[in-house]
């Protein structure tokens, strides 16, 4: 067994084990750190597929933000999540039915997977599109901007528009609240911000 | 012998050996980075600082690690002991990971990965983790308080800190720590480095820094007026001792990370002498130096301000600056000083 086939298994290992106990961990908290866990091993199977830069965005964006709001939510949320899970019986004909769809789906996609003559499957660098630069972030990066430009920037538009629209229905001015000015209080300088007195004793001021 | 070694139990045991190569000579300087800390802190407030144990108090930092690994380990009887113990174990781990991407001459690094520096990036936004996990898991407010405040600080310093690296991209064309450093490398020592093109950016990232790893002027986690000790008031011992590992190896990460970044890494500074890795270490030296007097000159932030100047002023700033760089370097403005793939460096 080679090291890159030893890392595969300990990776693809504690994904499946992150990913069962997000399911039937007690504590949702505990689900969070289990779901982060996979997040991680999903990124290493990731470079073991030569796909590094996309495992590195899988762990700045799901890791580093997507899952510390998650964390912090289910931190701060008052859920009773006991009952939650309570009534998990009733959702397990639901779930293992959307599971049966998922596997189905991935093996008609397997099975269809076709190579050239005399190529192994474990060769092809699934990660790189086919036909670019030397490595996988420069090939990415021409594919988004030079082919794929519109899409790409018609997505983004799509999440600022999401993004203002989460602002605009949670902003609340409030009239009846102090503030804190910073530019006054930049402005301020020791003239005015204070003032010596002389005081005799016995008098105060 | 070299049969061996071209297997597999040989390789993980290469691999596993080239780790302790960094780890050991790093963990050893830090002991001694923490006694500098001490003393130049010491010395601004014209106090003595450690001078006891050792010559010159050189040894305090062994006699503390000893006095903090015989202690007994506390563990608050509400607390969720796996997560509680797991917290400052996640915090030293990801703070010597980011070290496997870090070269420290030219081509001494453990791992030599195109995206080094997202690797680096994604680690140290995995860093808040060990924050979140122990104060939540003391099962105390003050710890929670803390470690919300931390987390927050820490994720709002990572958005400039990932947009200054983006501009050292695009003037590099390269992710890759070997090509950044080479890129800086030219006929004017010294002038040649990035910290005159992106002089703004230096200054940007230097006060991040110092916010991403907690340091004073921005240890509002650990604000001892407000929050007794942020969310390390539950940690006793060794827990305690790997949280402020963790964090030390963070901010000499911050000064490597500096030194490749601005300052062209083992490059030397004046044309004709060697380039070397004393060059390296003295870089980090300095910006180390930097780190250690803005702790013992400058008042804490409040932090409302710390929040605006992340969100309000560092922000846009760095994103403007992007937009410029990439202008820059497509128009050619000033030949290859924002654009070195163009000159070929």
């Amino acid at each position: 067994m080679s090291v890159a086939d030893f890392t595969f298994y300990l990776f693809a290992l504690s994904l499946i084990t992150g990913g069962l106990f997000t399911v039937v961990s007690k504590n949702p908290v505990h689900s969070v750190l289990w779901l982060i866990l996979s997040f991680l091993s999903a990124a290493g199977l990731f470079v073991l597929l030569g796909a590094e830069f996309v495992a590195m965005l899988l762990v700045i964006v799901y890791v580093g933000a997507v899952a510390v709001l998650f964390l912090f939510v289910v931190m701060m949320l008052d859920v009773d999540f006991a009952e939650l899970k309570a009534e998990m019986a009733k959702y397990v004909p639901l779930g293992g039915l959307i599971g049966v769809v998922l596997i189905m789906q991935l093996t008609l996609a397997y099975g269809v997977w076709d190579t050239a003559e005399g190529v192994e499957l474990s060769t092809v660098p699934v990660g790189t599109p086919e036909g670019a630069g030397a490595h996988n972030t420069e090939a990415l990066g021409l594919v988004l901007y030079d082919q794929y430009f519109l899409l790409f920037q018609v997505a983004g538009l799509i999440l600022l528009v999401a993004m203002v629209g989460a602002i605009v229905l949670t902003l609340r001015h409030r009239v009846d609240v102090k503030r804190q000015n910073p530019v006054a209080q930049m402005m301020r300088d020791p003239a005015k911000a204070m003032e010596l007195k002389d005081v005799k004793p016995g008098q105060g001021l | 012998m070299d049969s061996f070694l071209s297997t597999t139990p040989g390789m993980i045991l290469i691999i596993i050996l080239q780790c302790l190569l960094i780890v050991v000579p790093l963990l050893v300087a830090l002991a001694f980075l923490m006694y500098a800390d001490r003393k130049i802190w010491a010395a601004v407030m014209m106090r003595k600082g450690p001078n006891v144990v050792g010559v010159f108090g050189l040894l305090q930092s062994f006699a503390d690690f000893g006095k903090y690994i015989i202690k007994e380990i506390v563990i608050p009887a509400g607390a969720d002991r796996p997560v509680f113990l797991m917290a400052p174990m996640v915090t030293l781990v990801m703070s010597l990971i980011a070290w496997a991407v870090i070269p420290f001459n030219d081509g001494w690094v453990l791992s030599d990965i195109n995206v080094a520096i997202l690797f680096v990036f994604a680690v140290s936004s995995l860093e808040v983790y060990g924050v979140i996990m122990g104060g939540w898991a003391s099962n105390s407010k003050y710890p929670f308080l803390g470690s919300l405040r931390s987390a927050a600080q820490m994720i709002s310093y990572e958005v400039s800190i990932g947009l200054i690296i983006i501009g050292i991209v695009i003037s590099t064309g390269s992710m890759n720590f070997g090509a950044i450093v080479e890129a800086q490398d030219g006929s004017y020592g010294l002038f040649n480095w990035y910290w005159l093109p992106h002089l703004p950016m230096l200054f940007l990232f230097f006060v991040s820094a110092l916010a991403e790893t907690n340091r004073p002027p921005f240890d509002l986690p650990e604000a001892e007026s407000e929050l007794v000790a942020g969310y390390q008031v539950e940690y006793s011992s060794t827990p305690f001792l790997l949280f402020m590992i963790g964090e030390l190896v963070a901010v000499v990460l911050m000064c490597a990370l500096i030194s490749l970044l601005f300052f062209g890494g083992w490059l030397s500074p004046i044309p004709g002498l060697p380039d070397g890795i004393f060059w390296f270490i003295l870089k980090m030296g300095a910006v180390f130096f930097c780190f250690s007097m803005v702790k013992a000159i400058v008042p804490r932030y409040r932090y409302d301000q710390l929040m605006r100047l992340g969100w309000k002023v560092f922000l846009p700033f760095s994103l403007f600056w992007v937009v410029f760089v990439a202008f820059m370097a497509k128009f050619e403005v000033f030949g290859g000083f924002y654009a070195r793939f163009l000159v070929g460096g």
